[in-house]
């Protein structure tokens, strides 16, 4: 389904917008620092510097450590899929970086009641078309 | 006049603050409260609610605008979302002095300089936000002898229509990450739930609080509920509240209103010869953070208020047991734990704030908490958690005022991400 808000990327972002058009999730890894970093920024949050950033991928799994159920939201263009999900995921391989996802192909939109979230839980990443040609990380249980 | 930077007391250790007892807050000046400026009746447009606000003030503390010669304040008032030029503007505007949005949608210094004719500013600063750190700053520029009476103004708007609702189907820099997802108070709801899950307990056990804040609120003049809606709220209509997020209803959220708040503050010397007792700033600190990754978890959440609360004991040399007074932040009233804990008033420890709950927190009890009512009891203007606990230190809170000891107060607010706190005396010592 197309997403009711498109990202629209800038040229920090650029990278990673381009590798989930490649089905990849990437976050940013300052080498001095020995970090990773999620959302990307131009600069590492620690150091500020950017000599030492690149492009990690990851192993696409994370655990879900918590949710919220979206009743009245303040963007206009999710009105329409209320009450959704809004769950956030951590990396397994290095938990401190998290993700959005709305769970949809596990429990959809317009919940006609609140479902039973699995904390802890393990997820894997898929890509979802937001908009033509512009793909975005969603996240889906692990059967 | 030079705009001044670096005046905030955030990085450890700082220490006893070298200003401790030298700036007193002396005064308040409220305006009418309403829900909303109608965009038409300038005498309720913020300017004019600003102007009150600082008359007031000045007539609380028993000087006139010659006596003045500083004026540090927040333009706007609203300390996140979009400005509320952006929702206004831009658009036909009024005879002078309404003829920009300063006087409408924000108020700055030199506006109401010119408006009400102060003569002897020597100090403007209109960059600061929110009021906690107002008063940390108006607290700086004194010791500092920049000024030596200030008028802290800390005006907030409300306009017609819902509140920061974002119309757009595309999202850019920043908004990127949340809007793509459909993230937004849900924030609020997905740490509470961390909360519950580490600790083992619900959004029903808010309940006693936030009811306990609006029993507070009403008998404080100026809370919007007290002028327009005094009823009672109890425990039921907490728990029936229509949910905004999991774990968030709408009882958690402060109810944006229209309302301009002023203060007086002066040095120590100069206190002596105003109407009303010193109330002593004995410390000021402030602290901002950034989120380990996307959003801010449990963890970052009792990190930085762990940071924060330490940095303000350290800078003023108290313990937990010498707070009298404490004034948490409620601005979504599932931040307020985290504060209580964070500080360890009347011996809370993590995980424990629900329990002090249940407990007895009335004003009459042991342990008054926010005995002004907080933004739940009173509105989104946030300016109770100085007044109350200016107006118990100087033992004029009237139906209000505790009866456990009132020496010394800590005011903070407003963000786990960014803070401010102040620390308040009876004495400068």
């Amino acid at each position: 389904m197309a997403r009711p808000i498109v990202p629209v990327p800038d040229p920090a972002t650029q990278p990673f917008w381009d590798a989930c058009n490649e089905g990849k999730l990437i976050v940013q890894y300052c080498s001095i620092c020995d970090r990773r970093q999620y959302p990307p920024e131009a600069t590492c949050r620690d150091c500020g510097f950017n000599f030492h950033l690149s492009w990690q991928e990851t192993s696409g799994r994370a655990k879900i450590v918590g949710y919220s159920i979206t009743y009245d939201s303040r963007l206009v263009q999710w009105h329409p899929l209320q009450p959704f999900l809004n769950v956030i995921v951590a990396l397994e391989e290095d938990p401190v970086i998290n993700f959005h996802t709305n769970l949809i192909e596990d429990y959809g939109t317009n919940l006609a009641e609140e479902p039973d979230i699995p904390i802890g839980a393990t997820c894997e990443v898929t890509f979802v078309e937001a908009a033509p040609g512009r793909m975005i990380p969603e996240w889906k249980l692990v059967k | 006049m030079a705009r001044e930077v670096n005046w905030e007391r955030n990085h450890d250790p700082v220490g006893i603050w070298n200003g401790r007892g030298k700036a007193a807050l002396i005064a308040r000046g409220h305006s009418p409260t309403d829900r909303r400026w109608d965009g038409e009746t300038l005498e309720k447009s913020l300017g004019a609610y600003m102007m009150i606000a600082v008359q007031n003030a000045l007539d609380d503390a028993g000087i006139t605008i010659d006596d003045v010669d500083g004026i540090i304040g927040s333009a706007g008032g609203q300390g996140n979302g979009q400005p509320l030029s952006d929702v206004w503007g831009p658009r036909p505007y009024f005879d002078p002095p309404y003829d920009s949005e300063d006087g409408l949608t924000h108020v700055t210094g030199q506006w109401l300089r010119n408006q009400m004719g102060f003569k002897n500013i020597r100090y403007i600063n209109n960059h600061g936000d929110p009021v906690w750190n107002l008063i940390g700053q108006a607290a700086q520029a004194i010791a500092d002898g920049r000024a030596e009476t200030v008028v802290v103004t800390y005006p907030n708007g409300n306009l017609p229509g819902r509140y920061h609702q974002d119309p757009s189907n595309e999202a850019r820099g920043p908004a990127v990450w949340p809007n793509t997802w459909g993230w937004g108070l849900s924030g609020q709801g997905f740490t509470f739930n961390q909360y519950c899950q580490k600790y083992g307990t619900n959004h029903d056990r808010m309940a006693p609080f936030v009811v306990q804040e609006r029993k507070n609120g009403l008998l404080w003049e100026h809370s919007y509920y007290a002028q327009h809606e005094p009823g009672e709220f109890t425990e039921e209509d907490y728990l029936n509240g229509r949910m905004i997020a999991r774990d968030l209803s709408i009882f958690d959220c402060d109810r944006p209103v229209l309302a301009a708040a002023a203060y007086v503050m002066t040095t120590a010397a100069r206190a002596q010869d105003m109407k009303q007792k010193p109330v002593y700033i004995l410390d000021h600190t402030e602290s901002g953070f950034t989120p380990r990754s996307l959003v801010q978890t449990i963890d970052d959440t009792e990190e930085w208020t762990d940071i924060q609360a330490q940095r303000s004991y350290n800078g003023s040399g108290l313990k937990p047991d010498d707070i009298d007074i404490f004034a948490p932040y409620d601005g979504f009233a599932v931040f307020t734990q985290y504060y209580i804990e964070a500080w360890g008033w009347r011996g809370v420890k993590r995980g424990e704030a629900h329990d002090f709950y249940a407990s007895d927190i009335s004003l009459k009890g042991p342990n008054p908490l926010n005995s002004g009512g907080g933004n739940m009891g009173t509105g989104r203007m946030r300016t109770v958690f100085i007044t109350d606990p200016l107006e118990q230190l100087q033992g004029r809170a009237g139906e209000r005022q505790v009866t456990t000891k009132a020496e010394i107060a800590v005011s903070h607010g407003v963000l786990p991400i960014s803070a401010g706190t102040v620390v308040m005396s009876t004495s400068p010592d």
